[in-house]
């Protein structure tokens, strides 16, 4: 309040008499943009430190316009126009930026961007901006943004708002914002020494929680410290199943993307036996459909993902037969030549897409579905875009499962796989067998390419990084075997990813390698050998 | 053949600035007028850098064409010889030789990683060429032949540190780099920095290093959320190169570590790193450059809009290299207007004192250790994939090819103005060190 009587001063000071006479008389308009202008004048200043008084400024100003425009600084689009006006960007890529004006919210056309300078902001301007909308969210009509002005106070009570927090705390209906406020008023105790906020915190698994109780167990205070150490304790214990969880998470995902390089292969190399170096670029090739399909859909990534699905089955499927009819039909039980002929193909087509796309890499938007986490609780949070590749693996895996085990195409790809010869006295077309199971392995590859796309980069050499793990998976769970490769792929992941973390990154890669080799001098079958009279042949 | 060859390429710098001196006749400069200038450009066009280095190579294409409409050089026309090493580093030398020996370029514009510097080094000192080299590296080296028109360790890495404890608060680090020189050497000197000048514990830095092209970051980004939750305030300094950057960013998006709390400073991610990601989740993250695209001045405008022109790509991005080439090529063509010729020796003479601005409204000079003065700037990610300018240091800093926080090359400097001519010289011992490349040239000439 004081603060406010403050800049009223400031605005007396300012006006010209004439003026102030007539807001005297009847507060109006113009008087309140005079007073905005004022408030927004302070803003726009070199110094980050005045930049902040300037933001308590705004907040004390009770001016309704002030949440848009402390949001519109958040989000760096409170700019100033060479002429001085105040306005908010809208859309701030390209040359020309669309912009209204702050003051009155009315749309000023387009801007170029030399005639506009932003009121910058740093990180910790940036910390006090939500902090600051937060405490006028705490008052909102709306849930969503009681929760997360909550989540956000968390750590940032200060004396002044203590007060008004335990009155809000009160009258809150919703028992999630009840909850978290009242930690973030424990913090702010525990931070005054009160043993007696240990107890609100206790069994928090939020990081701010555990910060503030290390800092009071590393305090002056014995009696507060000994008891922030009992909770943390409690703590750590629940952490570290939390922990154990979040790494089986991390390793179902990592092998999922495995099973997924690996599992076309499966088919082309596993069940018919051929070994194709140019699988890493058929799953290239569904990477690169994901990026065409968002070109085409611009601004709807979701509906262009989910159609990739389909395109991309059908564009690497349809490169696959290519392959099939124009290389590898004529190598049939050569098995080194094959390989040197497919990765000729390999290369043929990175060059392919260097010289017809482009060299660099491809921007491939994630939906908004798949960004953000969602939280178990305040320690675990589980990756959507990851959980949606671990749910798109497995349905890839039990649709072909169901191909090979139900439909008459897999019983014939059995039959051919099994005994060519007997199989066509029966009467099946051994070629066409021969074509719709490469359609199917290459157009598997492309779905591994749909979903990769959305985890690592789209460019070029996307093929060549998951060529190798895909042979390594095949071969580790048993050539000819599905099974085997689900069960290899997800094992390799989850033991790559429980050893990262004590050997880094380089060594834990590695080291599953040289498990593999031993494990293959042992079994050279791998995992699920296949059995029968095909298998020794 | 190949002998004969070589010597009359030793003996060449000798015969040309014999020429000059002498024949001021109009029958020698006719000659030269009707030669053009050959620029050799020496980036990847294919194969894992060609990300970044593509548009280095468009960049200096622009360059030249621009000098050209300007009436080139000394009257003479500029002409652009483009190789591609392919992101092979042995290719790089042998395209290195084909560029001098071949192609006899006056000079070259390339390289991006240090290990490719490192493996051109020889052919440039040998073939006595001169090499701008645009890109930020991890120093220790300073060679007669070489200008290092980007950022030094302490251009770059040490003022970065300092902003993150001085204006941030920061007591704990995690250095998180591609496992090769560059981020291996940077984490050295950053590691021996912070234990020396600021007292930060063995326990408050943790170190790990990734492989080239690493996409599952899951586990090291969870990692790094538990290191920033025991009390101290913490931040990574990543030295990640190459496309490894994209995925590493999105994790972090998507694991909700926000800027706020740990906020991540990168030396090697750029504008056009950012254009593969969308950047709304790294909103105030930060990188240390001594260029960003959102600088405000005039001059960078100009490059700006000359640079979509160029490409007639609406969204195309300049970075902080792209900068480094524009001031080292501007310093190159003013060096030759010095000296009135492009012979080598005259140019490594003529260049050391040239001013020339930089786009960020200040002067880049050439310093003697082959190094120039650049102004670090500390830049927020904003929600396009721009920086936006947080800090920058009050004036621009020189570059130091030795650092001083490593035991080997404290008492290093290098100077390759005449008397001391020497990119490694021991002020404890008074004496230079040399280098194993000059020795091999002193045995050949003996020979």
């Amino acid at each position: 309040m004081r603060r406010l009587l403050f800049l009223w001063l400031l605005m007396l000071l300012a006006v010209p008499l004439g003026a102030q006479a007539q807001s005297s008389a009847a507060p109006s308009a113009e008087d309140a943009d005079a007073v905005a202008i004022e408030l927004l004048e302070a803003l726009d200043v070199d110094s980050f430190p005045a930049k902040g008084r300037a933001i308590e400024a705004i907040v004390a100003s009770d001016d309704e316009r002030a949440r848009g425009w402390l949001q519109a600084l958040l989000d760096g689009r409170l700019q100033r126009a060479d002429d001085g006006r105040f306005v908010v960007v809208l859309d701030n890529r390209g040359r020309d930026w669309p912009v209204e004006d702050a003051l009155t919210g009315e749309a000023l056309g387009e801007m170029s961007r030399r005639d506009l300078d932003r009121i910058g902001i740093n990180n910790a301007l940036r910390n006090q901006l939500r902090s600051a909308i937060a405490v006028v969210d705490l008052y909102s009509a709306d849930l969503a943004l009681r929760r997360a002005s909550a989540e956000r106070l968390l750590g940032e009570v200060d004396a002044d708002l203590a007060g008004p927090l335990a009155e809000v705390i009160e009258g809150e209906e919703d028992a999630r914002v009840r909850r978290r406020l009242t930690q973030a008023l424990a913090i702010h105790r525990l931070e005054q020494g009160e043993v007696a906020a240990v107890a609100d915190l206790d069994g928090s698994l939020h990081s701010r929680v555990r910060v503030a109780l290390n800092q009071a167990a590393n305090g002056d205070d014995p009696v507060l410290a000994d008891a922030a150490r009992d909770a943390l304790n409690g703590i750590e214990q629940m952490l570290k199943l939390n922990r154990a969880a979040e790494t089986l998470y991390f390793g179902l995902s990592l092998g999922s993307v495995l099973v997924l390089a690996a599992i076309g292969l499966a088919i082309t190399f596993g069940v018919m036996g051929v070994i194709n170096m140019a699988h890493g670029e058929l799953i290239m090739l569904g990477a690169y459909t994901t990026w065409m399909m968002q070109q085409l859909l611009p601004g709807q990534p979701g509906l262009a993902l989910i159609l990739s699905i389909p395109a991309g089955f059908l564009v690497a499927a349809l490169a696959g037969i290519a392959i099939e009819r124009g290389v590898i039909q004529f190598l049939k039980g050569r098995p080194l030549e094959t390989l040197l002929a497919t990765f000729g193909i390999s290369l043929i087509l990175q060059q392919l897409v260097r010289t017809l796309i482009s060299p660099q890499n491809r921007t491939v938007a994630s939906p908004e579905w798949m960004s953000g986490s969602i939280a178990v609780n305040d320690a675990l949070s589980l990756t959507l875009n990851r959980m949606v590749v671990i749910a798109f693996a497995l349905a890839v895996f039990t649709a072909l499962i169901l191909i090979m085990r139900r439909t008459r195409l897999g019983l014939e790809v059995r039959a051919v796989t099994q005994n060519r010869a007997m199989a066509r006295s029966m009467g099946i077309r051994a070629t066409r067998v021969d074509i719709l199971t490469f359609a199917l392995g290459s157009g598997v590859a492309g779905l591994a390419g749909v979903a990769l796309s959305q985890l690592t980069n789209v460019g070029p050499n996307l093929g060549q990084s998951y060529i190798i793990d895909s042979f390594m998976v095949v071969v580790f769970g048993g050539v000819g075997n599905l099974w085997g490769t689900l069960v290899a792929g997800l094992s390799l992941g989850v033991i790559n990813q429980v050893l990262e973390p004590w050997t880094g990154a380089v060594l834990a890669k590695i080291v599953v390698l040289v498990f593999i080799i031993l494990f293959i001098q042992k079994r050279p079958r791998g995992l699920f050998p296949q059995k029968g009279r095909a298998a020794e042949g | 053949m190949t002998l004969s060859r070589r010597k009359t390429l030793r003996l060449r710098p000798l015969a040309t600035a014999l020429l000059t001196a002498s024949l001021l006749g109009a029958g020698g400069q006719a000659l030269a007028d009707d030669d053009p200038i050959k620029v050799g450009i020496l980036h990847s066009l294919s194969g894992t850098m060609a990300i970044s280095e593509t548009v280095l190579k468009d960049t200096v294409e622009m360059l030249i064409a621009k000098q050209n409409e300007e009436g080139g050089l000394l009257g003479r026309q500029l002409e652009a010889v483009v190789v591609d090493p392919a992101s092979n580093w042995p290719l790089f030398a042998e395209r290195a030789r084909e560029l001098l020996a071949q192609h006899e370029v006056d000079v070259v514009f390339g390289n991006w990683t240090s290990v490719s510097r490192k493996a051109v080094l020889p052919v440039f000192e040998e073939l006595n060429g001169l090499l701008f080299y645009p890109v930020q590296y991890e120093g220790e080296e300073s060679s007669e032949n070489v200008f290092y028109t980007g950022a030094a360790p302490n251009q770059q890495a040490i003022p970065a540190v300092e902003y993150l404890i001085n204006e941030v608060g920061i007591e704990r680090f995690a250095l998180l780099g591609t496992d090769y020189v560059y981020p291996r050497t940077t984490n050295r000197i950053l590691e021996a920095f912070l234990k020396e000048e600021h007292g930060v514990a063995d326990e408050d830095i943790m170190i790990n290093y990734t492989p080239f092209g690493h996409s599952d970051w899951q586990n090291i980004v969870a990692e790094v959320r538990r290191f920033g939750s025991e009390g101290k305030p913490t931040a990574v300094v990543s030295t990640i190169n190459g496309d490894a950057n994209v995925p590493f960013y999105r994790e972090l998006g998507n694991q909700g570590v926000d800027a706020g709390d740990i906020p991540v400073i990168a030396f090697s991610v750029g504008e056009q790193e950012l254009t593969g990601i969308d950047t709304a989740p790294l909103v105030g993250h930060l990188a240390a450059w001594n260029y960003f695209m959102s600088v405000d001045t005039d001059a960078n405008y100009d490059f700006i809009d000359a640079w979509i022109d160029w490409t007639g790509d609406e969204e195309a991005v300049t970075n902080d290299p792209m900068e480094a080439h524009y001031i080292g090529f501007n310093m190159w063509a003013e060096a030759v207007r010095k000296a009135g010729t492009t012979d080598p020796d005259a140019i490594k003479d003529a260049i050391i004192g040239v001013v020339v601005p930089n786009l960020s409204g200040s002067y880049a000079a050439m310093m003697p250790n082959h190094h120039i003065t650049k102004p670090v700037l500390i830049g927020e990610v904003q929600d396009n994939g721009q920086f936006d300018i947080v800090w920058q240091t009050p004036s621009t800093v020189v570059g130091d090819a030795w650092s001083d926080f490593l035991p080997g090359s404290r008492d290093l400097m290098a100077d390759w103005q005449a008397p001391m001519r020497c990119g490694n010289f021991n002020v404890a011992t008074g004496r230079c060190g040399g280098s194993t490349a000059a020795e091999e040239a002193e045995a050949a000439l003996a020979e």
